[in-house]
């Protein structure tokens, strides 16, 4: 495609490695001023000078310093290496996410597929966190997660094949490509969201899916700290517990991105050609994804958390149904306009 | 490069393979398993069934597996309740019907003559493609998939009617 393609591959699949890195930087200050703002304060103020901007670096120094404490009776092994899983899940399925014209890691033909199978191996890691903990509060977290991550992935699947019904192709850069132009009724972009009004119903579907996969409130059981301390992460300190974060935020990255690229046109201008090309296509991408990111933080501040047994009714009595009919309704839209 | 590639991944599968068998814990079994079935999906993708391969890690690797290990956690199987092994007759069944999944195999790889089907590169790559699975599955293979269908749907409804009976009695 470009001069990106001509670099090194280890340099080449380390591009989205600093993507993240920087995102979680950012997305860590932008949560403490999200969660401010919508309490009616200020948020990190002094370090660094400029409004706090410096707060995600003293957090990271910080969790450097810690002592990495291993349980005694730990499963050592797993223990340690279930952070590192975590991360590798969500960093392997950025592989297949267009970031702009130019750059893809690995442009396959089953590429949102990919990513939906890559990413059910984080389940694995909560559960192997967990479980070697050796800790009450770890295994029921653990088994919460491992609940919830496998009754959600239903509907998120359901809401993505809707998607990939209109969009006929599984590779994420060719459905970005098909969403490009400015024709719908006459104004809108092409993106996928405004060609079929039942894939309105099919992005709350998968937005509170997405929502409930990455754990985020409403849906934070996992590590719901008034019942199970810091669920599948309470043994964990320092760095260990610092590659979790990293995970957890690269895991709303990604989702939020994939949101962006099947319902909000990817690395597409939303003014056609104005501002189009690779490296604007790069910070439209980015944008899109960020305001979803924005989205959960807003809801996270704002929502109190649901039971357990809500979580499982909400999942199985309602999304399920509900993503099984669109599934229907988008199919039959499709044979007849 | 490909030959490279089998025999490091026929290595590992073998050795996760063995690794479950003979390790003392049911949850490290478990994730032994998920090992294995990861580099399953290695062989799917050198024979260029990336369908098949991306399939197998979402069914076996993130489904069954995390089913697997909720009902080893729910259990909570410790270390004594493993494989203490007293010699009964479900044992000498399982053991006869590996004799039996053995002989097969053998009976199989016994067969292979040497001589592969003709493919042209084009068609081998497009054998494993999400098109060609699909355009199978719904011209030739239509039946049995339809009927495949309809058992699963039959398993999940009587699954659901078992948990509704338990909770009636319950109540």
């Amino acid at each position: 495609m470009t001069w990106l393609e001509s670099l090194p591959l280890a340099v080449f699949v380390m591009i989205p490695l600093v993507i993240i890195l920087i995102y979680a930087l950012f997305a860590i200050w932008m949560e403490r001023k999200v969660a401010g703002f919508i309490q009616d304060r200020l948020g990190p103020m002094r370090v660094g000078g400029w409004h706090g901007w410096a707060q995600s670096f003293a957090d990271l120094l910080k969790l450097i310093q810690k002592e990495d404490i291993i349980p005694a009776e730990a499963s050592k092994f797993l223990f340690r290496f279930a952070p590192f899983l975590m991360f590798a899940a969500s960093y392997a399925a950025f592989a297949v996410i267009p970031f702009s014209s130019a750059y893809m890691g690995s442009n396959i033909d089953i590429g949102v597929f990919y990513l939906l199978a890559i990413t059910s191996l984080l389940t694995i890691s909560v559960i192997m966190a967990g479980w070697a903990s050796n800790n009450k509060w770890s295994l029921l977290g653990a088994m919460r997660t491992a609940a919830q991550m496998v009754s959600y992935e239903v509907p998120t699947i359901m809401a993505v094949l809707s998607v990939i019904i209109v969009a006929g192709s599984l590779n994420l850069m060719t459905v970005t490509e098909m969403q490009s132009g400015n024709d719908t009724l006459g104004f809108l972009p092409n993106w996928l969201i405004f060609q079929n009004p039942f894939l309105l119903v099919a992005f709350v579907i998968f937005f509170i899916s997405i929502l409930a996969e990455s754990h985020r409130v409403p849906f934070d059981l996992p590590e719901s700290e008034s019942e199970l301390v810091a669920g599948f992460q309470t043994e964990y300190s320092g760095m260990r517990w610092a590659m979790f974060m990293l995970a957890e935020y690269a895991d709303m990255l990604l989702l939020s991105l994939l949101g962006a690229v099947l319902f909000f046109g990817g690395w597409n201008s939303p003014f056609g050609g104005f501002m189009d090309g690779p490296i604007w296509g790069f910070f439209w991408f980015m944008f899109k994804g960020m305001i979803l990111v924005f989205v959960m933080m807003w809801i996270r501040w704002t929502l109190p958390r649901y039971r357990v047994d809500q979580l499982m009714y909400l999942c199985w009595s309602i999304l399920i149904p509900l993503s099984f009919i669109n599934f229907v309704l988008i199919a039959l839209w499709e044979m007849l306009f | 490069m490909e030959t490279f590639f089998f025999v490091f991944i026929a290595t590992f599968a073998i050795c996760t393979a063995l690794a479950m068998i003979f390790s003392g814990s049911t949850v490290n079994s478990a994730l032994y398993l998920v090992l294995h079935m990861l580099s399953i999906s290695g062989f799917y993708l050198l024979l260029q069934a990336q369908f098949l391969a991306v399939i197998q890690i979402l069914v076996y690797a993130g489904a069954i597996m995390v089913l697997f290990l909720f009902v080893i956690m729910v259990l909570n199987l410790g270390e004594d309740d493993t494989l203490k092994s007293h010699i009964n007759f479900k044992e000498i069944f399982a053991f006869l019907l590996g004799v039996v999944v053995l002989a097969q195999l053998l009976y199989i790889v016994g067969g292979y003559s040497g001589v592969l089907p003709e493919l042209t590169v084009e068609q081998a790559k497009a054998v494993g493609t999400v098109e060609a699975i699909g355009d199978e599955l719904f011209t030739t293979f239509l039946l049995p998939f339809e009927v495949t269908a309809i058992l699963l749907t039959a398993a999940v409804v009587g699954a659901m009617l078992l948990a509704q009976k338990t909770s009636n009695v319950e109540d």
